[in-house]
């Protein structure tokens, strides 16, 4: 067991490059998750069902326009399109509903769905693993203190901080955003005053499936496309929520950077066992902060 | 009235269950008593789960891990210490509750999805540990043939082990739901703030709770032990905690016995629709979503509200 051996400036620079990359990933998935779960107050475990449909779609789309960069970049604007699509006929044939059920029960509905598109990706793509290479231009990798890293990875840092911004955009900026904000704190005044409530909600649970599409499809061309890539990961974005407090996007985006800076980090410090790192970090921050870190809109 | 022959009725039915139960074994194939065996085990702990979410109101969202960690303290008993098989047996049930009693210390201080959040995510903790120390618990691959006593390595004398085990741990649960501390308990999930004003310790009876809950759990895991002579990381993996959380709701979480027919549906499901399409959990999935939309109490509790039935306890908690 070879305990903080191998600790180099080089190694911590790279192992945190690669913990931001991580973090972009569950910061865009996870910020999805918590504007569904903070407006609409539903526990959405089939979220990570939707980010690994992302995937798979992304794998498929691109095959569809040829391969290569073309096709990579056709899917990553469609595959989260397609789940966004999806995702709207579920909520206005089903969620909608259901609103005013308990908690509990909304997890547990949301929880056969995660079933549903488990078997449904078996039955359309089968049980093999997929995996897709990411376009001519992000391949390869630059040195970082001599250290190789990936240009995809690059990709991914700026990409994250856009999303950020124009999610902080929407939510702040436009009237839609506005709206959903208002109707987070309370439903019945935003309806009272001449609003149609159910509309709202529907577009942020939208936007929210999107960006796990989104994530889904980012994330392909990095790692092998399998069944049940999404069981580890709806638990971390989950846990990346809460932390960072409930509906808050800043706060997923400090919570993914604690999750995945920690997972890098681990790795350097105990590779064993890095996985149990980001645990500890969440169990340390929910003693202190129990509401997360950032102000819940619960 | 007519609560008084709906008493008589389940109490045959519930006779002729046990009866049924006690002979399966002379006339069913070795698959059968197997999966028999698999829905007491799993029934037990769905159970356990419904002391502290159905008459407890906590959101108990991992509590598989007092079943894994029952089951690997047993295996490792077994396997790395020259004990008796039986100390094990005993000693297992009492590390899961002093696991439970430790994060029970950490979470109870929260309540709803706050609670259940740190549950999940210590829960987790003790997974990802499972998973990852080779050395100790395998890993990912988990113990596999682990040496039982010979009294109960045959298939019949194990399930009649879990029979009766399970049937002592249900009679006890059961106990200690109608016990003056299940009722306070149960005051509790109606009404934490009103509970807390008469001058009831709420945290301390939820802590309580929690011991017990994972007390039967890690009983479960021992009896998961012999019946499968293997254990595994997915038996603390949080998916195992929410197909539970499941058994309770379809059985029906207000009722005693309601998390057992759930864990008898989950399983036969699994098993019978598994015979036919590998898609066993596509159809599950939409059972799932027609319950919830029609039957929130469950399919007991849907029942039981049909018929009013009051006299029967067994049957029937108050809400």
């Amino acid at each position: 067991m070879e305990i903080a051996a191998n600790i180099t400036l080089s190694a911590l620079a790279q192992q945190f490059l690669v913990g931001l990359s991580r973090t972009t990933i569950l910061f865009i998935v996870s910020s999805g998750l918590s504007l569904v779960l903070g407006v609409l107050r539903i526990p959405n475990v089939a979220h990570g069902s939707l980010y690994m449909l992302g995937a798979f779609l992304c794998y498929s789309i691109s095959l569809f326009f040829g391969g290569g960069s073309t096709g990579f970049w056709m899917a990553l604007v469609l595959a989260p399109l397609c789940v966004a699509l999806i995702s709207l006929a579920v909520e206005r044939g089903l969620f909608c509903h259901l609103y005013d059920r308990e908690h509990l029960m909304l997890l547990l509905f949301t929880f056969s769905f995660m079933l549903l598109f488990k078997d449904l990706v078996k039955l359309v793509w089968g049980s093999d693993y997929r995996s897709l290479s990411a376009p001519e231009i992000l391949q390869g990798s630059f040195s970082v203190l001599g250290m190789p890293f990936p240009r995809y990875n690059l990709f991914l840092l700026v990409l994250g901080p856009l999303v950020a911004l124009g999610l902080w955009f929407l939510t702040n900026k436009t009237k839609i955003g506005k709206i959903a904000r208002a109707a987070a704190v309370d439903r019945e005044m935003v309806a009272a005053v001449g609003i149609n409530v159910s509309w709202v909600f529907a577009a942020v649970f939208v936007i929210g499936c999107f960006l796990a599409g989104l994530g889904g499809a980012l994330v392909a061309p990095t790692q092998n496309i399998t069944q049940g890539m999404d069981h580890t990961l709806i638990m971390e974005t989950f846990l990346i929520v809460i932390i960072g407090g409930l509906g808050n996007i800043w706060g997923a985006l400090l919570g993914a950077l604690i999750f995945g800076l920690t997972d890098s980090m681990g790795v350097l410090i105990w590779p064993q066992f890095a996985i149990v790192f980001p645990y500890v970090a969440v169990v340390i921050v929910l003693m202190f902060r129990p509401k997360g870190l950032l102000k819940a809109t619960w | 009235m007519p609560s008084r022959p709906m008493n008589w009725k389940s109490v045959v039915i519930g006779l002729g269950i046990v009866v049924l139960l006690l002979v399966a074994p002379l006339f069913l194939s070795r698959f059968y008593i197997y999966f028999l065996a698999l829905i007491l085990v799993t029934g037990l702990l769905a159970t356990s789960l419904n002391i502290v979410l159905g008459f407890g109101g906590m959101y108990q969202f991992h509590h598989s891990v007092f079943y894994g960690v029952g089951a690997y303290s047993v295996a490792l008993m077994i396997t790395k210490t020259s004990l008796p098989a039986f100390v094990g047996f005993m000693v297992a049930p009492i590390v899961s509750a002093l696991l439970a009693v430790v994060m029970g210390l950490i979470c109870v201080r929260l309540s709803k999805l706050y609670f259940g959040m740190l549950q999940l995510s210590l829960g987790s903790l003790v997974w990802a540990l499972v998973f990852r120390w080779y050395s100790f618990t395998g890993g990912d691959d988990g113990i596999h043939g682990i040496p039982l006593p010979s009294i109960i390595s045959s298939i019949n004398t194990s399930y009649y082990f879990t029979l009766i085990v399970t049937g002592i741990c249900l009679a006890l649960m059961y106990a200690v739901t109608n016990s003056p501390f299940g009722r306070i308990f149960q005051a509790i999930r109606d009404n934490p703030e009103r509970s807390e004003s008469i001058g009831v310790n709420v945290k301390l009876h939820q802590l309580v709770g929690q011991c017990i809950a994972g007390f039967f759990a890690g009983i479960a895991g021992v009896l998961f032990v012999t019946v499968e002579g293997s254990v595994f990381p997915d038996l603390m993996f949080w998916t195992l905690s929410l197909e539970i959380l499941i058994m309770c709701l379809l059985g029906g979480w207000f009722t005693f016995l309601g998390p057992m027919l759930g864990a008898a549906i989950m399983v036969s499901l699994r098993t019978v629709v598994g015979v036919y399409t590998e898609y066993w959990t596509m159809v599950l999935a939409i059972i799932l979503m027609l319950l919830i939309y029609f039957l929130p109490e469950g399919v007991l509790g849907y029942f039981l509200e049909k018929i009013k039935a009051h006299g029967s306890g067994v049957l029937r908690e108050e809400r």
